[in-house]
Parts: structure tokens; C-alpha cells; sequence
């Protein structure tokens, strides 16, 4: 008889813990979580990784990540990582925002934070709505889309246009890789991992500030069900925020 | 044993403060600049590359904060520094850090207010200092220098205390000790800084650590809070500081802190020179306040007058410490005025 060996070819990955999440059916923070971890994992960093949880639905991230976690105030994540990376430069430091802790209360520090060009990188989860707090108009939520605080729908003469984060720090000098992607689809699941993971890598080669913008779903606050806000984000989320490489000084062939 | 040879320097406030950071082992800083307290970030610029820390000049003062939240996150000492505009603004940090158990040492250059105020030497934040400042239920130590050799002495200090109790220690001093330039005696630089179990480094040989302020599991916030006014109770037990001045035979007691108090000393000469029975009483700590010590000098008085450079905040914690019935006045100059010796001299003759 020929003994037969077991060959793992899927497993939890060791950089989450086994708690469940509090994200709701068709959430897109479980994929990205999921790839953080498979990430750090594969580049065998989980030991030297410190993150930093927002303020938002992500803000109890340090139950699920297997690794160091601190929380920072809202919008604040750019400013505590300057800390945490300047005092430890040979650790890995990555902040996880959504788009109210990014885009708004914390744009001043995520603008300066990219001007510094500090060693970071940056995971921004852009879902169109403050999720934690019930579905208000956050800064990336597009024309026309309903929340709570614009139920008729926001109009650009009453709540302004929202904002488009990765063509804005693309034009920061300091900013060295920059991209949008999105997950509602297997191919761009796997794109959104190569780009996270890139951002990873050019920290551990000391090339700088990265930032990736995933376009992802909140389907209790878009009043969805979790397929058909999949759709929306390709179909609508992707129209104003198109996907792609907005900025990339690391690459050997820019 | 041989001779040691003590260092003497003249500094400013500004730089006596941030010296004694350096010295107390402090390897970040990162602020924003404000008037009266620019020297302190322009010396740390240069300080702090030349002992491999870390200086920072950041986009907002609540970003400054946040950057000190980082890096004592990782363990490390570290600070920033502001005058009160920009104090209002560190605020949000400071509430996090209590919340989150984080050592750091915040320096306030108080400066008129409210609003943008002036840019003049004021004890206006006495309040923001000693109730929390910020949102929530928590302390923060207040250490209140008089001359530039205490501000040095109280900013070393205040990183042990902040690293004994992790919490953030606050010290509060005004735009003239900023300024005002002095001999300062200087002590030695701090060899070793405590090792923190608790901070992250890398979970490297252990399970990972985190650092949070939320606690939404029924009771549990309850259960961190009583630990933190626990913890405050052995503050208040083990670190407060005052000094008194000819207090043994007294008629008026002035109550005074930091600036102020430097003035009073002063007018108490003028008064024992007209044989009034005066003496001072400097509380060094303003949180905790030497409450029960205040009690025991005050019953040799008469009468006590308090003397602040502000509308009347201090005295509510005299008044609360003052078991006695006896007539507590004020006099305080809430604006652009540091009041003269002889001013205060006039007010002791007239209670």
C-alpha cells in the first residue's frame, strides 16, 4: 500500500484569527481582510506587521487580523502609522480606511502623509457610504445615489461632487504607487491582490508611500441585495472611479 | 568617589523643556508651530537627528498628535509641544491616549484665550488641563513649572510618570517661562527606558498585542474605566507636589502656580517687610492637587488669597480643598497682564 501524504491546498490563512466578523452577507471588507492576510502570509511578514484599524465598520479589524493592531481616531490612521513606521522603519506598517475616514475627515492627513512620501502603504476601501453609522453621504458618493442624509438622491448644488482620491494624490510628488481597483468579480479579486500585495512589496523595498483604492459594496446601506450590489459596482461605482494604475515611480519600466 | 561636574547651561524655557526630553530619553517629537512656543519645535529639529530620534514638523497640531500616539504605540518616548489654541486642537489625541493607556507628554505654553486670544503669557488652560480636556472620563497629570530649572526638571520627570501610569502627562507653563532665558543645572541623560510588554513591535515569540479605546461588550467599558480611576487614585496617593514658603507663622496665604507664583514670592517680601504674616502656598501638581496639604497649611490662616493670571479656575480646587471657613479672595489678571509684585502686595493689604 502507498501511503498517502495530505497537501494543503487551501487553508485560512495564519494572519486572521478565527473570530467571525461583524460585516454583513455581501460586504466587501472579508475579501479584502482575506487578501491582506494572504499577503502578509505569502511575503512571510506576519511577525513584523503592525496595522492600524479606522474609525468605520473596519474599526474592530484587530479582533480579526493575527497580528499587531492598534486603532487611531477617526481619519487619523495616515498620521499614527507616520509614528508607528518612523519609530520602527524595519516593520511593516499598513493603514485600512474607508472612504469618510479618507476622504474627509482625514484628508489633511493622508495628503501629507503622501507629500512626506512615508514608507506606508495605504489600503482605502471606498464603498460610497458611511456604513458603521447607517448609510450617510460619505465623500465618494456618487450623483444622484440615495443615503440617509440625501434621500432624494445627492445632487452636485446641494452636497457638492465627491471626490476621486487616487487622481488627486496622484498628483503628489511624494506619492509612489497608486491604483484603484475593485472586487466584484473574481479576475478583478485577483487584480485587487496583486496591486495590495505590490504595495506591500515596494514598502519592504523602502520605495514609499502606496496607496490602493478598492472599490467595494455595502449592500444594507445601499438597500441591495449582496449580487446586485456586486453589479452596481462595476456598472456604476467603476463609471466615476475607473480602475487602473494611477501612479507607479517603483516600477522598473514607469 | 570622583566629582561629578554638574552641567550648567543657559536655555530658554522652550529649550529646557525640550533638553530635558531628550535627556529623559524622549526619541519623538513632532508639532506644529504657534507662537510663544516656536523654539521648542526649531530646537528639537536639531536635537533630535543628533541623538537618532525622530523630529517632525506636521500638517495640523491633531496630526502632531496622532504622530505621538504612533510612535508611543511602539514604546518609545515621545511628545509633542503647543501653546493653547493648538492644545484645543490635541485634544481628540489626548482622550485617545488616556483611553488607550498611552504614555506621551504634551507641553503647554499657555497664551491668552479664548479664541486666538494673544500671544502673551496666561494660566487660562488651568481648567483644560486638570478636568481632562478632552471627551470622557479621564486625568491628565499637570506638572506647573515657575522658573526655566523647573520646566526642565518637570519635563524629565513627567516621561517617568507617564510611562509608570500610562498616561498623558501635561505640562503646563506660559509663554513668559517659554521665553525667559535662565541658568539650568542638568541632569544626566537617562541610560536605559522601560521595556513595554505591551506595545507593538511585531508579534515576533508572542501573541499579537493590541492597542484600543472601544470597548462595546456590555460592562467591559465600565470594568476599564473603574481601572482607570483606580489607577488615578494611586496618582493621587503617590505623585503630588507643592512647595510652601515661610508658611509657619501666617495670617494671609496666597495660593498661586507656576508664573504667578513667582510673583507672589516675590510680594511676600514686600509684605514681611510691612510685617504682614504672609506665606505662599505652590501647588507643582495641578492634578493631582495637594488638596489635603493645602488643608493643613490653610488652618494656621486667616484669610487666603489666590492669585492666578486668569478669570478664577484654580480657586475652585482651593475652595474645594479648604475645609475651613474662612475668607478665600481672588485676584487674577485675565488678559495680557503678568501682574507686578506690588500689585499683588496691594491686594494682600486690602483683605
Amino acid at each position: 500500500m502507498t501511503q498517502k501524504t495530505k497537501k494543503y491546498i487551501y487553508k485560512r490563512p495564519e494572519s486572521l484569527t478565527n473570530d467571525i466578523t461583524i460585516y454583513c452577507p455581501g460586504c466587501g471588507h472579508g475579501i479584502i481582510h482575506k487578501i491582506i492576510a494572504e499577503i502578509i502570509d505569502e511575503l512571510g511578514i506576519r511577525e513584523k506587521t503592525i496595522g492600524i484599524a479606522p474609525v468605520g465598520c473596519a474599526v474592530l479589524a484587530y479582533n480579526y487580523f493575527n497580528f499587531d493592531v492598534t486603532e487611531a481616531a477617526h481619519g487619523r490612521p495616515p498620521a499614527v502609522a507616520t509614528g508607528i513606521k518612523r519609530c520602527l522603519p524595519d516593520r511593516i506598517v499598513f493603514t485600512y480606511q474607508g472612504d469618510g475616514d479618507l476622504a474627509a475627515i482625514g484628508t489633511a492627513e493622508i495628503i501629507h502623509a503622501a507629500a512626506r512620501g512615508e514608507n506606508i502603504t495605504v489600503i482605502f476601501v471606498n464603498n460610497g457610504v458611511y456604513g458603521m453609522t447607517k448609510g450617510q453621504m460619505a465623500p465618494t458618493t456618487l450623483l444622484g445615489q440615495q443615503t440617509t442624509t440625501t434621500t432624494k438622491g445627492r445632487t452636485a448644488l446641494q452636497h457638492g461632487y465627491p471626490i476621486r482620491v487616487c487622481e488627486l494624490l496622484a498628483t503628489i510628488e511624494g506619492a509612489t504607487y497608486i491604483e484603484r481597483t475593485k472586487i466584484d468579480s473574481i479576475p478583478d479579486i485577483i487584480k485587487t491582490k496583486r496591486a495590495i500585495k505590490k504595495g506591500f512589496l515596494y514598502q519592504i523595498e523602502n520605495k514609499g508611500f502606496s496607496l490602493i483604492e478598492v472599490l467595494s459594496t455595502c449592500p444594507t446601506n445601499w438597500r441591495k441585495t449582496p449580487s446586485k450590489a456586486m453589479e452596481w459596482v462595476g456598472a456604476e461605482m467603476a463609471n466615476f472611479f475607473p480602475t487602473g494604475v494611477y501612479k507607479d515611480k517603483g516600477s522598473p519600466n514607469k | 568617589m570622583a566629582h561629578k561636574r554638574v552641567e550648567r547651561v543657559i536655555l530658554t524655557g522652550c529649550e529646557a523643556a525640550a533638553e530635558g526630553a531628550i535627556r529623559a530619553g524622549c526619541r519623538f517629537y513632532a508639532g506644529y508651530p504657534i507662537t510663544p512656543q516656536n523654539r521648542f519645535p526649531e530646537y528639537m529639529s536639531e536635537r533630535m537627528p543628533e541623538e537618532n530620534g525622530v523630529f517632525i514638523q506636521a500638517e495640523s497640531e491633531v496630526s502632531a498628535i496622532n504622530m505621538v500616539f504612533g510612535a508611543s504605540v511602539t514604546g518609545k518616548r515621545a511628545m509633542t509641544s503647543s501653546s493653547s489654541p493648538g492644545i484645543s486642537l490635541k485634544q481628540e489625541g489626548i482622550s485617545y491616549l488616556a483611553g488607550c493607556e498611552l504614555p506621551a507628554v504634551i507641553i503647554n505654553m499657555n497664551r491668552g484665550g479664548p479664541g486666538l486670544g494673544s500671544v502673551t503669557p496666561s494660566q487660562s488652560d488651568y481648567f483644560q488641563s486638570t478636568r481632562g480636556g478632552g471627551h470622557g472620563d479621564y486625568r491628565t497629570i499637570a506638572l506647573a513649572p515657575w522658573n526655566v530649572q523647573e520646566i526642565y526638571d518637570l519635563t524629565y520627570l513627567a516621561f517617568t510618570l507617564a510611562d509608570r501610569y500610562r498616561n498623558p502627562v501635561i505640562v503646563l507653563a506660559d509663554g513668559m517661562i517659554a521665553q525667559m532665558m535662565e541658568p539650568v543645572k542638568l541632569l544626566p541623560p537617562v541610560k536605559t527606558t522601560p521595556t513595554k510588554k505591551w506595545a507593538l513591535t511585531g508579534c515576533k515569540r508572542r501573541r499579537p498585542n493590541s492597542i484600543k479605546s472601544l470597548f462595546l461588550t456590555h460592562g467591559v467599558l465600565e470594568t476599564h474605566n473603574l481601572k482607570i480611576a483606580d489607577k488615578y487614585r494611586q496618582i493621587i496617593e503617590n505623585e503630588t507636589l507643592y512647595q510652601t514658603y515661610m508658611c509657619d507663622d501666617i495670617d494671609v496665604l496666597l495660593v498661586s502656580f507656576g508664573t504667578c507664583a513667582r510673583i507672589c514670592f516675590e510680594a511676600l517680601a514686600l509684605a514681611r517687610a510691612k510685617g504682614i504674616k504672609a506665606g505662599l502656598f505652590r501647588p507643582i501638581t495641578l492634578w493631582p492637587f495637594p488638596s489635603e496639604h493645602l488643608q493643613r497649611v490653610a488652618e494656621k490662616a486667616k484669610k487666603i488669597l489666590v492669585v492666578e493670571m486668569n478669570c478664577g479656575q484654580m480657586i475652585e480646587d482651593v475652595k474645594l480643598a479648604v475645609k475651613k471657613d474662612i475668607r478665600i479672595c481672588f485676584y487674577g489678571r485675565p488678559g495680557d497682564g503678568v501682574p507686578t509684585p506690588e500689585e499683588i502686595f496691594r491686594e494682600i493689604k486690602k483683605i
